[in-house]
């Protein structure tokens, strides 16, 4: 077993044992972090590995969100079957972007995705009467439940996020250290190299944009059944910033990093919420200060310096 | 009302914010041109020029159009040098690499937005019109007696609504003097075709670019001022003015300052004419799509020189 095999294992084992000695509270705020932190995991697969920034990931959290959450009220979908609906919703949104978005490099890219997730937010507006737009849905407490476990109780949903948690991440720590990872690195690291060394650039891409929207839908439909709520808040503006914004301060193409980069934003904010109701302005003044100052973000700086393995 | 003069209400309508729409729009075209770089925050600076009106009219006091006087221009050049400071500390330092700087405007967009709710609070605060007589608009018909001319109720608009159209024409013509005519325009003109080379021939183009970004955080501010008065000050009103500024400077070829114009009276025309008669959200999706289509199949904006 490698050394970072048994790392992530270890990161793992040891949210499993946290489960049995934290305090409720922090219990909770795990695991909106776990879940949270697998959003920002699917971020970083285009963000980190294949080097293309997306302003418009909101979209994509929201569509498995929505997919989930109104195949539950519209037709009474269980939960589990309206999970996976909520994923190929988030699968099928991202490939009709990258289709279309990865026509555009660097900066017009990033505008693409952020029009188009705008177009997914006032969309959902405006078919107020189905999705209730700014007010959102509450999915009842009692079609929260699969496989006669009810996933509204505190541990079950404790679980269930850890469990989706770490299946992304052991899963992303098999896709980097594949071939398909490593081209996706050549190609964050060297666009035109890789075109001429004869790797299909193009393929490769749309294949993170896909990976990366499957993976944040599924983070958005686990949300909206384990929190119990669906509204249209998740794919406004700040929905597509929190991931960027996770990933560079846990350090962009880490396996790690954007656990503990939402890690930290959770508790700062908690932290500051308690003293103002401005509470963004902390996350503007890390934005500034993690671009300015810590490019590579916290596990980045940590690879350069001690951790030469980390994937 | 009828048909007819329900229109030209909306076209009125239209071209007001079109109008400040112009002068926002500018401003990012602007930094675009001549920086390469996108400014997130512009929206917020739009907003700032608003609520500094707000507060420097309430500060001076005495009639309505003195404080606004004031606030014409001294909340445009405080933003502007909010703006160049911000410049100076934060954009300088992070090399104007094009994607760092998008990730550091939307902090300050937050930084900005934020304070501003902890100073001003959450509350929409109204700035008195300088003046606002109201006119009335006649419309004809054809009745018994040929053409006939009456004042239907409801087709009016104020002095003051006039006053933004023809202020935003002045300043637009200004700032073309400014680019076209002045040794500051060479300078601009200059960076813009090539920073290096304009730097090799001893323009300071660090200062240059503080200049031109707060050059384009007063034309939004400036913008905003002459909204405020049929607008309210608002800590969140930033957001709207920076989507269509996109928009604009997206569809009128970015950084061209010409399509610019040109695209935010088209915007805006008949973003006011479509909200008057359709939805206004579907107005923006479709707006958002334009823009997004815009940009993967016609990436030089659809008035814009075929130029790499």
């Amino acid at each position: 077993m490698s050394r970072s095999l048994i790392l992530h294992l270890g990161l793992i084992g040891l949210l499993i044992a946290l489960q049995f000695v934290l305090p409720v509270y922090h219990h909770g705020v795990l695991a909106r972090v776990l879940v949270m932190a697998t959003f920002a995991m699917g971020y970083n697969i285009m963000f980190g590995y294949a080097g293309l920034l997306s302003l418009g990931h909101a979209m994509f959290f929201a569509a498995g969100m929505y997919g989930m959450g109104l195949s539950v009220q519209l037709w009474g979908v269980p939960v589990g079957p309206a999970f996976l609906i909520g994923i190929a919703c988030a699968a099928g949104l991202a490939l009709l972007v990258g289709l279309l978005a990865l026509r555009t490099l660097g900066v017009a890219f990033m505008i693409v995705t952020l029009m188009f997730s705008q177009t997914l937010f006032l969309t959902i507006l405006y078919f107020n009467p189905v999705t209730r737009g700014d007010e959102g849905f509450v999915i009842q407490q009692s079609v929260r439940q699969i496989f006669g476990l009810d996933l509204s109780a505190p541990t079950t949903r404790y679980f269930a996020a850890l469990l989706l948690f770490a299946i992304v991440l052991l899963g992303i720590l098999w896709l980097v250290r594949s071939r398909t990872g490593r081209v996706l690195i050549a190609i964050r690291e060297n666009e035109e190299r890789a075109r001429m060394l004869g790797y299909d650039v193009w393929r490769h891409k749309l294949l993170a944009v896909v990976l990366s929207g499957t993976v944040s839908g599924a983070a958005g439909a686990a949300y909206g059944i384990l929190f119990g709520y669906v509204g249209a808040s998740f794919a406004q503006v700040p929905y597509s910033i929190f991931p960027l914004l996770w990933v560079l301060l846990g350090g962009a193409g880490t396996v790690i990093g954007p656990f503990i980069g939402t890690l930290f934003m959770f508790y700062l904010i908690d932290l500051s919420s308690a003293v103002t109701d401005a509470y963004m302005l902390v996350v503007g003044v890390i934005l500034v200060l993690v671009t300015m100052f810590a490019r590579k973000g916290l596990m980045g700086v940590i690879r350069e310096r001690w951790l030469k393995w980390l994937p | 009302m009828e048909f007819g003069p329900h229109l030209i209400l909306a076209m009125l309508e239209g071209l007001v914010q079109a109008s400040v729409l112009t002068l926002t729009a500018l401003g990012l075209s602007l930094v675009f041109g001549v920086m390469r770089v996108v400014n997130v925050a512009h929206g917020e600076f739009f907003m700032l020029g608003a609520v500094l009106a707000w507060w420097l009219t309430s500060l001076v006091g005495g009639p309505a159009a003195l404080g606004f006087a004031v606030a014409l221009i001294a909340a445009p050049l405080l933003v502007g040098m909010m703006a160049a400071a911000a410049d100076w500390l934060i954009l300088r330092r992070v090399e104007y690499d094009p994607e760092r700087t998008i990730v550091a405007t939307i902090g300050l967009l937050y930084i900005i937005q934020q304070v501003t709710l902890m100073t001003y609070g959450p509350d929409a605060r109204p700035v008195a019109p300088p003046f606002n007589t109201r006119l009335s608009i006649p419309w004809f018909e054809f009745g018994e007696g040929g053409l006939e001319f009456y004042f239907p109720w409801g087709l009016s608009t104020t002095s003051y609504k006039l006053f933004i159209i023809a202020a935003a024409i002045a300043i637009c013509l200004g700032l073309w003097a400014l680019m076209a005519k002045s040794r500051l325009g060479l300078i601009l003109r200059a960076t813009q075709l090539d920073s290096e080379c304009a730097q090799a021939f001893g323009i300071p183009v660090e200062r240059v670019y503080a200049l031109v970004f707060g050059l384009g955080a007063a034309l939004a501010a400036l913008g905003a001022v002459l909204v405020v008065p049929v607008q309210q000050a608002h800590y969140l009103m930033g957001a709207d003015p920076l989507l269509l500024s996109f928009i604009v400077v997206i569809i009128g070829g970015l950084g061209s300052l010409r399509g610019t114009v040109l695209a935010a009276v088209l915007i805006g025309m008949s973003d006011g004419i479509i909200s008057v008669f359709f939805s206004p959200t579907l107005a923006k999706i479709l707006a958002t799509l334009l823009v997004a289509m815009v940009l993967i199949y016609r990436p030089n904006g659809l008035f814009g020189a075929r130029t790499t």
